[in-house]
């Protein structure tokens, strides 16, 4: 798993991205980046090659699973990896992102040790 | 609310019973061939039944009037009124809670980002010296190294005491960010009560909408179901839900079920 990837947080509170960002810190990711929602993620994807993408799904304007079905459309970003790091937990919800094409999902409130396992789950199997 | 909002309850009953005793009446006259009674039975019938449906609109009205206004909205508010109504002030409140809570989260975030390196370097700088104080102990040491590290340990016990201090001093300032619960609790409890009250004054008056309906016989068709799938937030009672994951490992099993 590369350390340098760049990473695109998208969560509409500050303070989760903060969290995001400090255990992705933790975990030796520092090139990440933030957007509020899918609106502000979108073009930022679009023009700014990144490796990685965690999202929550519940944001105004474009949701989290609005997003990736708008990834997974895209040409260039179709094989973007992605985890959704979400409130959200009802089964239909998690198999809709399953079918959206979502990589991996974690359920809020997580551990430091959850998102580490997800992520690493995630970039196994990208590189295996 | 008071009780005479339950609607139609006495008097329906008493409509049901005159109207038995009308169909019974109604029979007779039409067995007897009496065409004209029947008739004239129909018609009083009939005004029966306006006189009713009228009686019944203007308690529906007084008592939608009597809802409304416990419900403290009032449509001829202008913005001078120093007075919130009670949904207004509820808004502000949880405007506040949210406030507070940003508030809190951020100087924790905060103090926690400026401990972190404290306490990194304390652990390099304590790794590297029980590494030279194992060369020492092994006797590897050359007297100019251990000059060096006695040097280097006595940096490292001044230093040790000003970052603990200033650990300690962080770890209190988090514990005193976390004032926000009482504040924020009482706050949610009013409106949660605010909430509560409301709820009340819109069941009656969804109870008047339904009395509304079965006097003028209107049937509503049952919305469309949504998706299933929209947002909703966090979960509550996730342990008597069928539809909502209990947690991360219900998640991951349910992915793997799913060929994850």
């Amino acid at each position: 798993m590369n350390k340098d990837m760049k990473i695109l947080v998208v969560d509409d509170f500050s303070t989760m991205r903060r969290i995001i960002k400090n255990l992705l810190r933790d975990l030796g990711f520092t090139n990440t980046d933030e957007a509020d929602d899918g609106n502000t993620a979108l073009p930022m994807l679009q023009s700014g090659k990144y490796d990685f993408l965690i999202t929550d799904w519940n944001m105004p304007g474009m949701t989290g699973i609005d997003l990736l079905r708008n990834v997974r459309a895209d040409d260039n970003l179709k094989t973007l990896p992605v985890l959704m790091v979400t409130a959200e937990a009802k089964r239909d919800q998690i198999v809709a992102a399953a079918q959206a094409g979502v990589n991996g999902y974690v359920v809020k409130p997580f551990t430091a040790a959850v998102l580490k396992e997800k992520i690493e789950k995630i970039f196994e199997r990208i590189d295996s | 609310m008071s009780k005479d909002n339950t609607l139609g309850g006495e008097s329906g009953s008493m409509i049901d019973e005159a109207l038995k005793e009308q169909v019974n009446q109604l029979q007779a006259l039409v067995e007897s061939g009496d065409q004209a009674g029947a008739m004239a039975l129909i018609s009083e019938m009939n005004r029966d039944r306006d006189d009713s449906l009228y009686q019944e609109v203007g308690k529906l009205t007084r008592s939608l009037h009597e809802a409304i206004r416990n419900l403290q909205i009032d449509s001829g508010r202008t913005t001078e009124d120093e007075d919130l109504s009670k949904i207004e002030d509820a808004t502000d409140r949880l405007a506040y809670v949210v406030d507070m809570t940003n508030k809190a989260a951020n100087k924790t975030l905060d103090l926690v980002e400026d401990t972190m390196p404290v306490a990194s370097k304390i652990r390099d700088e304590a790794a590297g010296l029980k590494k030279e104080w194992d060369r020492l102990r092994r006797k590897e040491m050359k007297p100019a190294e251990f000059r060096d590290l006695t040097k280097r340990m006595d940096t490292f016990l001044c230093g040790l005491k000003a970052d603990s201090d200033k650990v300690y001093g962080n770890l209190s300032d988090i514990l005193l960010a976390q004032d926000f619960q009482d504040l924020t609790g009482q706050v949610i409890n009013r409106v949660t009560g605010l909430v509560k009250e409301v709820e009340e004054n819109l069941v009656n008056l969804v109870k008047m909408a339904a009395r509304v309906d079965e006097i003028t016989g209107t049937v509503y068709v049952a919305e469309q179901q949504q998706s299933g799938i929209e947002g909703e937030g966090p979960q509550m009672k996730t342990e008597q839900r069928e539809d909502v994951v209990s947690g991360q490992d219900d998640v991951d099993d349910l992915l793997s079920s799913l060929g994850f």
